[in-house]
């Protein structure tokens, strides 16, 4: 019992990460019908980022996590969702009258430039994050210890998730952002600036991305430059799973991901764990192309 | 339009002749290394043409190709070091094979569009290496592969050094050239022409899509397992690190570098992937970098390729001969790679 409380906790932990990223995937697949492959690397991106704003400043004598924590977030969410823009700008907008293959090739390219240039610059070794950024407590409940830890990142998580959605449903921006993923020239004819909404969904999906990667290095207290691909393919199965396009869906997508991966890694054998994930994003696209909560939209030809 | 040059007439004889020359004797010029190197192009290319044949002829985005590399490589690992099975007997096996598994993982997902076929092609591609490395029933050999693989020997015939193999491997480079150029003007290669340019319109014209789309699939899945053995027997040592996602991307962009659907592009693509690098020695960790960058660069300024296919060239509206940018104006979906200009296939 306490076992099975405490794996359903983790994999909500590790399923509120795969969510975030997956937000990245979703929306832009839904402004631009295209997937970001260099999603998952802007991810690895912003944790090597909260790394080293941490490192400078406990390196400058701030020791407070009170200073360190939101600098770390701020730093890294701006600068990982500036790069998305421009990644955006330099390799997927020239394309966006060409075929279907030529953006999928440039996004492989864009993710293949990000990983080796943090390679380059911090080394392809694993890199650790400082210790003590943020306090080891655990809480005692019924016998059981859960570690503030985790349910912080789920209470973050949760939270961007929730304000998220309340922007697409309740702003001006955000349906102006819907009106573009249903359709770019209708939504030009309603005035909407469709550009710019394209850069605001690249800065808004990789700065959430960006805050799946801190926590993931603030958990696991390591970072290495290929952990985008792995992470970034699952958080697309949730993407997926939820239906692309749909956001609500992808972050249901990235719990029931992450809840699933986790009972079949404990219950079943943790070796095949990520072989798990991929038959689950196999079997979906087989059978429910249009995820578990997607309406049956037709082919367009 | 300039006219189609005589293939094999005055300076152009004697050009093929020099290649040809060049190509028989390019082991007798230079050091057992760069053969090697060489060697090491040629398998690339190799795993370039049998890829080319699914995402350049049939227009299916496959990046797990190197599911199939991996399947050729096992068979022929495992039969030979636990049956003692001559490698070399193993080739057709190891085709088979990843043919096999090629029609199985394929079965399921045909219908599916472009960039989700792609995803899909990933996750098989993980889950086989995910599978190599937890060592099933004890027979990859987990994370450090399997040894002692023989080298390819039959009777008399054998071969071991590096001149041996790069003649050995040239062989199979001209044997996949020929079935390619055969494929490529068929009925087959002209229906794969028509269901890539436009899935919808094949299917309209009574062309099994389907079907033809689980051969490409078959075929290109042979030629990776063959060249899986190949690789197999030339290392004598295989671990599931050859076979992981980076290959298939690397296979992936030799084809798409190359010109979509070009033979002498694919080529030239391996070519360049892989003795380039050997060149700028130092440059070796920027190399990923470089070639990232490289593929961006490519689709947004030549999305035609280094060398496109002839099929591109004869596009109309696109400049002849292939030399300018090939973007033709106003021509709809003119930028990318399987959206040609609707009506620029005459032969569908």
């Amino acid at each position: 019992m306490e076992q099975l409380v405490q794996q359903l906790l983790n994999g909500l932990t590790v399923g509120s990460g795969y969510a975030l990223v997956a937000l990245g995937y979703t929306m832009v697949y839904g402004v631009l019908k295209l997937i970001n492959f260099a999603h998952g690397d802007l991810f690895m991106l912003g944790a090597y980022l909260a790394m080293t704003t941490a490192v400078t400043l406990l390196g400058r004598g701030v020791g407070s996590p009170w200073v360190i924590l939101p600098a770390i977030f701020l730093v890294s969410m701006s600068l990982t969702g500036l790069t998305g823009v421009l990644i955006e700008r330099t390799a997927y907008r020239p394309l966006r009258k060409a075929g279907r293959l030529a953006p999928v090739v440039s996004a492989l390219g864009a993710a293949i430039v990000i990983q080796n240039s943090v390679m380059l610059v911090y080394g392809a070794d694993y890199q650790v994050f400082p210790e003590r950024l943020v306090p080891v407590a655990s809480w005692t409940v019924a016998g059981m210890s859960i570690p503030l830890l985790r349910v912080a990142m789920l209470a973050v998580s949760l939270v961007l998730m929730g304000i998220l959605y309340l922007f697409i449903q309740k702003t001006t921006l955000g349906a102006a952002i819907r009106a573009t993923s249903l359709d770019h020239d209708t939504a030009r004819l309603m005035g909407i600036d469709v550009n710019r909404i394209i850069s605001l969904v690249f800065l808004i999906g990789p700065a959430l991305g960006a805050t799946a990667g801190i926590m993931i290095g603030l958990y696991y207290r390591q970072v290495y430059f290929t952990m985008g691909w792995t992470y970034g393919l699952k958080a697309f199965t949730a993407a997926i799973l939820g239906g692309i396009g749909n956001i609500p869906g992808a972050m249901a997508g990235g719990l029931i991901l992450g809840l699933f991966e986790t009972l079949a890694a404990g219950y079943i054998s943790s070796a095949w764990k990520d072989a798990f994930a991929f038959l689950v994003l196999i079997g979906i696209l087989v059978f429910r192309p249009t995820g578990l909560f997607g309406e049956r939209i037709a082919e367009k030809l | 339009m300039p006219k189609t040059p005589a293939r094999f007439k005055g300076p152009r004889l004697w050009l093929w002749a020099a290649g040809a020359l060049l190509v028989l004797g390019f082991p007798l010029l230079v050091s057992d290394y760069w053969v090697d190197v060489m060697n090491f192009c040629g398998i690339y290319m190799l795993l370039g043409l049998s890829l080319m044949l699914i995402v350049g002829y049939a227009g299916l985005f496959n990046l797990g190709h190197a599911a199939f590399y991996a399947v050729g490589a096992y068979v022929t690992a495992i039969l030979s070091t636990r049956f003692g099975v001559p490698s070399l007997l193993l080739l057709p096996a190891a085709g088979l094979a990843a043919g096999l598994v090629g029609y199985l993982i394929a079965r399921p997902i045909i219908h599916l569009r472009g960039d989700y076929l792609c995803v899909v092609t990933i996750g098989f591609g993980e889950i086989m290496r995910i599978a190599l490395v937890n060592n099933p029933w004890g027979l990859t050999g987990g994370v450090n592969g399997i040894m002692g693989i023989p080298r390819p020997s039959l009777g008399f015939f054998a071969i071991h050094t590096v001149q041996q193999y790069y003649y050995f491997i040239l062989i199979f480079i001209v044997l996949y050239v020929l079935v390619l150029r055969r494929l490529e003007n068929s009925r087959i290669g002209r229906a794969w022409t028509c269901i890539r340019e436009d899935d919808t319109a094949a299917e309209a014209m009574g062309i099994d899509t389907a079907s033809l789309k689980l051969l490409a699939f078959v075929v290109g899945a042979t030629g990776a397992g063959i060249a899986g053995n190949i690789y197999a027997a030339k290392m004598t040592v295989i671990a599931p690190g050859s076979f992981n996602f980076w290959e298939s991307c690397v296979m992936f962009s030799i084809v798409v570098l190359g010109g979509t659907g070009s033979i002498p592009g694919v080529l030239a693509a391996a070519l360049g992937m892989t003795a380039l690098p050997e060149l700028f020695r130092g440059f070796l960790r920027a190399r990923m970098l470089v070639f990232g960058l490289a593929m961006v660069l490519m689709m947004i300024f030549r999305p035609q390729g280094l060398w496109p296919g002839a099929r591109w060239r004869r596009a109309p509206g696109a400049p002849g001969g292939g030399g300018g940018p090939a973007v033709a104006p106003g021509a709809p979906g003119g930028g990318g790679g399987p959206a040609v200009a609707p009506g620029g296939e005459s032969g569908c």
